[in-house]
């Protein structure tokens, strides 16, 4: 049996700032429920005009990667810089790459 | 409390406002020249004036810090709201008054905001006592209720200014009941104790709703004119959306009483005084203040 708490559970906010552009995550906050969570994401994150979509999602719904592991997981890639598209001459008229 | 000398010396102690005066405004109150679609303009001023006024004692203070900033932000439209109603009553009376005077510079029989919103609804709020957040919850509910109810049918008004002023505040007021509306539910089918406090709170609101359809002259006239809805018109698309969430909220809707408040004719409840006392202070403390 889990314990009576009084904490409402933590949500993590995504907000799309414009259409097109990907929903990022910008912050989380307690609500009781997903509708309420996304009410108060709106009060809370878009109140100066940041967002055009709100996601929320449970912040213990959220799996993520063990701190500890972060070696192990992303430093091999430290010297592997042939994985790095860097090594083509682009034509002058690509622009932005 | 002394203003500093910079602010003092353009206004002697006791100066008493000339109109027209250069040196800008004054500390003693403004004359209303009130004729039916002004006094029909700032009953919905002053409703969204003194309502935002009541929420702002929330902020710092809210359950959680995520609905105090929830209350700020509808403390904020409603400011919004008022300040656009003023500003287009000012034009409509012809004295040249702005928003600031007719906020800041009117008497309490010179407000005609609804008796509902003078009403404490914050426990610790100064001079306010016996309020509670269930009381703010129901109250933002039915008022947003009636507010989106008439904002809805302003937007068709003969004025354009108004219409306009209406067609904006109508997005705000519809979240804004949607909001409060969500609390409601959670409040009356929560808790033993929530649904307790919230029944207390309705029992305690009720009987101020009357005036919200009470016609009179001013309706009469703004209905014959274009300008808006008298307020009797109001009632069934009101009452329709109110016991819909009442009754998924658990509540039983209170029995309708005689009795009828009178804060829209300029008479007001004990309550009202330290609203303005508070809001008014700092204006007539250093005239014409601006930051």
């Amino acid at each position: 049996m889990s314990a009576v708490t009084n904490e409402w559970p933590l949500w993590e906010v995504f907000v799309r700032p414009k259409a097109g552009l990907d929903h990022k995550h910008c912050g989380s906050l307690h609500a009781p429920d997903a509708k309420m969570a996304v009410q108060l994401a709106r009060e809370v994150y878009t109140r100066r005009q940041e967002g055009t979509s709100v996601w929320v999602v449970k912040s213990s719904d959220i799996t993520a990667s063990d701190p500890g592991d972060k070696g192990m997981l992303f430093d091999p890639m430290e010297d592997k810089v042939y994985r790095h598209p860097t090594f083509y001459e682009l034509p002058e008229s690509v622009n932005h790459m | 409390m002394v203003p500093p000398s910079s602010l003092r010396s353009r206004h002697p102690e006791g100066a008493p406002h000339r109109p027209g005066d250069p040196s800008g405004a004054g500390t003693s109150s403004i004359a209303l020249q009130l004729t039916p679609p002004v006094q029909y303009v700032l009953r919905i001023a002053d409703t969204c004036l003194i309502h935002a006024q009541r929420l702002a004692e929330w902020c710092g203070h809210g359950p959680v810090l995520e609905e105090d900033i929830a209350l700020t932000n509808m403390a904020l439209d409603l400011l919004g709201q008022a300040r656009s109603l003023l500003s287009h009553a000012g034009r409509l009376e012809g004295q040249g008054h702005d928003e600031d005077q007719l906020a800041f510079l009117r008497d309490e029989r010179d407000f005609f905001n609804l008796t509902l919103v003078e009403q404490p609804m914050r426990r610790s709020s100064a001079h306010a006592p016996g309020g509670d957040f269930a009381d703010t919850v129901l109250r933002n509910f039915l008022l947003a209720a009636w507010l989106k109810t008439l904002w809805t049918r302003l937007a068709a008004s003969s004025d354009d200014d108004l219409a306009a002023i209406a067609g904006k505040a109508v997005k705000e007021a519809r979240y804004h009941q949607q909001h409060a509306g969500d609390w409601v539910l959670r409040l009356g089918d929560g808790t033993e104790e929530s649904a307790a406090r919230l029944r207390a709170a309705l029992d305690r609101a009720w009987p101020y709703t009357h005036e919200m359809f009470r016609r009179d002259a001013v309706d009469a006239a703004a209905e014959a004119a274009g300008l808006g809805p008298g307020r009797d018109v109001l009632r069934e698309a009101w009452l329709a959306e109110v016991a819909a969430v009442l009754a998924a909220a658990k509540l039983a809707r209170p029995a309708d009483t005689p009795f009828l408040s009178t804060g829209t004719l300029g008479r007001h409840s004990e309550h009202m005084g330290f609203i303005l006392a508070e809001m008014q202070s700092l204006q007539r403390q250093y005239p014409g203040g601006r930051w």
